[in-house]
């Protein structure tokens, strides 16, 4: 994809109209608002207390009282699944976070300025992004132990070099165009062009690309957390309860689909909100579909 | 009987209709030139003839090609036609050749599909194609990509694709507009050549009524997706009958009305160039060879008076716009001294050009690029306002925009616009304006009318010369057009490879020029007029 | 070209210079005393003074770092605190698993994805076009360990068709080769079929990008059909794109076999770093990292030299 074709269009009116329309986008939207929704209605309220285990009710299956059945343990699944919504949105989002408040600085510096300062700080990418984060998170856990806290830092320091890359190619493509020589001309510095131009022309390719790294930060945190390199228990998390799964597969196939559909479900939902959101921000492919 | 035959074709995409009943004749042998401004159909047209059109794209009507409906003739058989009997030249010869295979793969490519001929008989075709349409072995190998091509040579690899095998009609949509008028010449000559060689039809699509002029027999006028006119070249252009035609022709060859400027010699020079340069560093060739530069502008003197208008002309890569950038500071030269006002720019740190750059202001040549598509009318055009010392409140910075539009015909009202709600015309008012909000005494233009249809461009040199009289305004003006030139300015100085070979009044460097490149510029210019006259004399 | 390639063999090294820095500095300055991370905190003061002495701590920093650069440059990583064994010889036998996993899940998904791909674009906007794209999407957001568990569920526990974990070793009759492939069949293709759903999305749309090209429309005009334009003209331009999402997929799927191989029991390099971890043999754990570094920085060189042999423009310089 190359960066130069798709800016931020004008502002337009019925922007929200249009992308309302756009079936990705609209479908993306709802699953992630009804995950974040469960995620925060998980902090008040959750159909049972999942810290008091009833080992007489355990593995049950499909029942009304629980609709996702019990654990080994006696936990009702629903729960643990609304609890771990708000441990994987808190991971990746904290990964975006740090990826974003990092990345996409260094990349418009990188473009800014040029020379050697783009240089050096295009091989500090490149030795970054020679750790991917599964083996950052193993160095991490070896030296201090397991945690969640380990899982973000991981995730997030792969998150920098995508951000400082992308950021960087699009501003590369605009600082010969001429509505910014247009502003040079009027004696505008570096710094000032890059807050006033060039940062909100590439917001929607950063837009993008978040929503594009928030879902593999989910599907990371969750490999992690399964590896037990992320949230310990008896917090749950989606990767740690199909851990759990794994042994019991033949006997409770149930414990193993519930997990799994809520990371794919919420990792789509993503992936369609971004694929939407370009589609509607793209100028050139609006045109075409 | 006629090798084209077009009858009625409509052509929508989506709900847009884009031809609205187009009929066209081409004879075998002859030539047809098709004119029109933007949006008029001409190279939907063109592309119908080949059923290439985008996706999308609903056709009626009939096409007949040497006996054989178009419309409705099955894929493979419009795959026979295709370069085999129809050949295409497009407009835009850096993105039309693939980067990825050498230029004697893309030129046999065709010749072994439609001849079936094994890889050497058609690597011995491609290779006499090319040398014909000015690329010899010796110089250009079949094994070069088309990186290392230079645009008009690569505009010559595509006529040899389309004529390799000598095709009954060859289209050529706009094939020189992204060229220099000398590269102009020699590729019109070629393609005339090359269409009297295998008395091939061509059809020559055009915005330039000088260039098909020169080159029809017959001409047909489009707009709005309609055929306005059609005839024999030189009459329809002789005696623009239909209004449209006379419009066209009259725009092409506008000349604002400009009150004569008394030359202030006496005063001193607002803009002073003094033996300015430019290196550029090349790329190594291997990291032990010394690194070599390229001189894009080469030792140029020249001086600019108060109020006065001075054409900057010269082929594409001479370095004009090189030079504009080091006069603007936006960048700086390798050597030599610029003083505008009096005052050395080059020995001026950043903060301290900030009168410099209040006094001299800009306006390029993209009518869409020059415009962060993200603000409104008002923050642009006040952007060079950030150049005044005192800070305004909005209310000020309001009537100052306001006064701006006024003066280059838009309506304050416009202001609260974003730059993709104006035509292209008016984002060029748009940029003037934003140019003389700071009231400058200089104006750098790169190239401003050359992106615009001839009617907006007669109105944007009327602005510039409405400008010029009325605030005093002077001009460096770039341009390889030497139209612009004729038309506003009062100097002309011709740049040929990084210098300034020629300079003196517009009217006697474009009469009787001196230098080789200023008279190649003058000679390869197409002149609609002078054109009209010699054919006429012909015939 | 020698000048390009060069160029990024030399910014291969000094990146992977770099990111042993990196690593050092995380495993062996960080932790403060990595002996006593390794033993625990009720490790005898003597056998804490001996493995102190036997990783070199009592010397300076500057001095060790250099110590362990020359000994990978000349092949030794290390002894292994819990197996007692070089760490390359633990290495080189899980190798046997693992790398013949990762290339087996790279060429399924490279096989499936690119044809998919390509056809997709060819029919942009048809039914096909859109069932296809939706599975990929559907393809992309499925984690493979869990992806895992399903096929073990379907094809081991139901069908009885293939092993649910474990690996009996490559053996010596084809007998036992063939045992030895049927283990890595499902671990292969739980990694394989996200991939591919990521790579098939990625060819596409490169495939549709490239598409629209003016060149692409002069090849249309000599004749050539659709088909011809697409596999001569099309699919060279896209497979530049195409080479950078294989090369960070190559990575993953290093990563990825990390995680497989802890659902499959199969004794490859994720098996033995995470044995390393919960037995806090920090000298494994650092020949490993160090080693899948290496090869993403070596995966990264490649994929270089991949477009040099596609791009001209690329072989003429830079």
């Amino acid at each position: 994809m190359s960066a130069d074709m798709f800016f931020m269009p004008a502002p337009e009116r019925h922007f929200i109209l249009k992308a309302l329309q756009n079936r990705s986008f609209l479908i993306g939207l709802v699953i992630t608002a009804a995950i974040a929704l469960m995620a925060l209605i998980s902090l008040f309220w959750t159909p049972y207390d999942i810290t008091r285990l009833q080992v007489a009710a355990r593995m049950q299956g499909l029942s009304l009282s629980h609709p996702f059945g019990t654990d080994h343990l006696g936990r009702d699944i629903l729960s643990m699944i609304m609890i771990g919504a708000r441990n994987s949105i808190a991971v990746a989002l904290v990964a975006v976070g740090i990826g974003f408040g990092i990345g996409v600085p260094l990349g418009a510096l990188a473009a800014a300025r040029g020379g050697w300062i783009d240089d050096a700080l295009m091989r500090l990418n490149d030795v970054v992004f020679a750790f991917p984060a599964l083996i950052s998170a193993v160095m991490i856990t070896a030296v201090f132990g397991p945690g969640a806290v380990n899982a973000i830092i991981a995730i997030g320091i792969f998150n920098i070099p995508v951000f400082a890359r992308v950021a960087r190619a699009g501003a590369l493509s605009l600082w010969p165009r001429e509505f910014v020589l247009a502003a040079r001309a009027a004696g505008k510095g570096r710094v000032l062009i890059t807050l006033e131009h060039i940062l909100p022309n590439i917001m929607s390719l950063l837009l993008v690309q978040a929503t594009i790294q928030f879902a593999l930060g989910v599907l990371a945190e969750a490999g992690l957390s399964y590896l037990g390199l992320g949230a310990q228990p008896p917090m749950p998390s989606w990767g740690r309860m199909l851990f759990d799964a794994q042994t019991r597969i033949a006997v409770a196939p149930h414990l193993a689909l519930f997990p799994g559909l809520a990371i794919v479900i919420t990792v789509l939902g993503l992936n369609l909100l971004g694929d939407g959101l370009r589609d509607v921000l793209d100028p050139r492919l609006r045109h075409e579909r | 009987m006629s090798l084209i035959e077009i009858r009625d074709l409509r052509l929508s995409i989506g709900d847009v209709p884009i031809l609205r009943g187009v009929d066209l004749d081409i004879a075998p042998g002859k030539v047809m030139g098709l004119v029109g401004e933007s949006g008029s159909g001409k190279s939907m047209t063109a592309l119908a003839l080949m059923r290439l059109l985008p996706r999308g794209a609903r056709v009626s009507g009939r096409i007949t090609f040497d006996g054989m409906d178009i419309l409705t003739a099955p894929e493979a058989a419009m795959c026979r036609l295709r370069g085999r009997h129809i050949g295409m030249v497009f407009q835009e010869p850096m993105t039309a050749l693939n980067p990825l295979k050498t230029i004697g793969e893309q030129v046999a490519e065709g010749i072994r599909w439609h001849t079936g001929a094994n890889r050497a008989d058609a690597e011995a075709r491609a290779r006499a194609m090319l040398e014909r349409v000015g690329l010899p072995e010796n110089r250009f190998p079949l094994t070069r990509y088309p990186h290392e091509l230079s645009g008009g040579q690569r505009q010559r690899v595509v006529i040899a694709i389309a004529c390799a095998l000598k095709p009954k009609l060859l289209i050529a949509d706009e094939p020189t507009t992204a060229l220099d008028v000398v590269l102009q010449a020699q590729i019109l000559q070629l393609l005339r050549d090359l269409v009297d060689e295998n008395r091939m039809s061509l059809l020559l699509i055009s915005h330039d009524l000088a260039v098909v002029a020169e080159m029809a027999d017959r001409i047909t006028v489009m707009r709005h997706g309609e055929v306005m006119e059609t005839g024999g070249a030189v009459r329809v252009l002789a005696e623009q009958a239909h209004p449209y035609t006379r419009q066209l022709a009259r725009a092409s060859t506008h000349v604002p009305a400009r009150p004569k400027q008394a030359v202030r010699t006496a005063e001193k020079p607002l803009l002073e160039v003094e033996n300015v340069s430019r290196d550029y560093a090349l790329r190594r060739q291997s990291i032990f060879s010394r690194r070599r530069t390229f001189r894009a502008v080469d030792g140029v003197s020249f001086s600019l008076a108060t109020g006065e208008s001075v054409a900057l002309v010269g082929r594409s890569g001479c370095g004009k716009s090189t030079l504009a950038r080091v006069i603007l500071a936006l960048d700086s030269p390798t050597s030599g001294a610029i003083r505008f006002m009096g005052e050395d720019i080059g020995a001026r740190a950043k903060d301290a050009l900030r009168p410099v750059r209040r006094n001299m202001q800009v306006v390029f040549q993209d009518p869409y690029g020059s415009f962060d598509p993200r603000h409104k009318a008002e923050r642009l055009v006040a952007e060079p306002l950030y150049l005044l010392d005192e800070k305004l409140d909005r209310r000020r910075r309001r009537e100052m925009v306001a006064e701006a539009l006024t003066q280059v015909g838009l309506s304050p009202a416009d202001m609260d616009k974003y730059p993709h709600e104006f035509s292209g015309g008016q984002r060029q008012r748009l940029s003037i304006a934003r140019a003389i909000i700071t009231r400058p005494r200089l104006i750098i233009a790169d190239e401003p009318v050359s992106a615009l249809d001839v009617s907006i461009r007669a109105q944007i040199l009327d602005l510039f010369a409405d400008l010029n009289a009325r605030l005093g305004i002077a001009y460096l003006f770039i341009t390889h057009d030497l139209t612009v030139a004729r038309a506003i300015c009062d100097r002309a100085l011709v740049m040929h490879e990084g210098r300034i070979v020629e300079a003196g009044p517009t009217e006697m460097v474009l009469q009787t020029p001196r230098s080789e490149p200023a008279r190649a510029l003058v000679e390869t210019a197409p002149d609609l007029e002078r054109i009209l006259e010699k054919r006429i004399v012909a015939s | 070209m020698t000048a390009f390639l060069a160029k990024r063999l030399a910014v291969g090294l000094i990146t992977l210079l770099a990111a042993s820095v990196i690593v050092f500095s995380v495993l062996e300055i960080l932790p403060g005393d990595p002996a006593r991370i390794m033993l625990g905190m009720n490790a005898s003061p003597d056998a804490l003074e001996a493995l102190r002495i036997e990783m070199g701590l009592d010397r300076p920093i500057l001095a060790r770092y250099l110590d362990w650069l020359a000994g990978m440059a000349t092949g030794d990583f290390g002894r292994s605190y819990t197996y007692s064994s070089p760490v390359l010889d633990l290495v080189w036998e899980r190798l046997a698993v693992s790398l013949p996993l990762a290339v087996f899940a790279l060429s399924l998904s490279t096989l499936i994805a690119i044809p998919v791909g390509v056809f997709s674009a060819s029919r942009r906007g048809s039914a096909a076009d859109t069932i296809t794209m939706g599975a990929a999407q559907v393809g992309v957001a499925i984690p493979n360990f869990w992806f895992a568990l399903l096929l073990v569920y379907v094809f081991s526990v139901g069908l009885r068709l293939l092993p649910a974990g474990g690996f009996p070793g490559w053996g010596e009759s084809w007998a036992q080769h063939w045992q030895a492939f049927k283990a890595l069949i499902l671990p292969a293709v739980a990694l394989a079929l996200p991939q591919a759903a990521i790579l098939a999305r990625v060819t596409r749309s490169a495939m549709v990008e490239v598409l629209g090209e003016d060149y692409i429309r002069t090849a249309r005009a000599k004749g050539l059909p659709r088909t011809q334009v697409l596999w001569r003209h099309a699919l060279r331009n896209a497979m530049i794109p195409v080479l950078t999402i294989m090369g960070l997929q190559l990575a993953f799927l290093l990563a990825g076999t990390i995680i497989i191989e802890n659902v499959f029991y199969l004794p490859g390099l994720g098996r033995l770093i995470f044995q390393a971890i919960s037995q806090r043999d920090l000298i494994v754990v650092e020949g490993v990292v160090m080693l899948l570094v290496a090869s993403v920085i070596l995966i990264n060189f490649a994929v270089d030299i991949c477009y040099a042999i596609v791009d001209p423009r690329l072989r003429a310089g830079r």
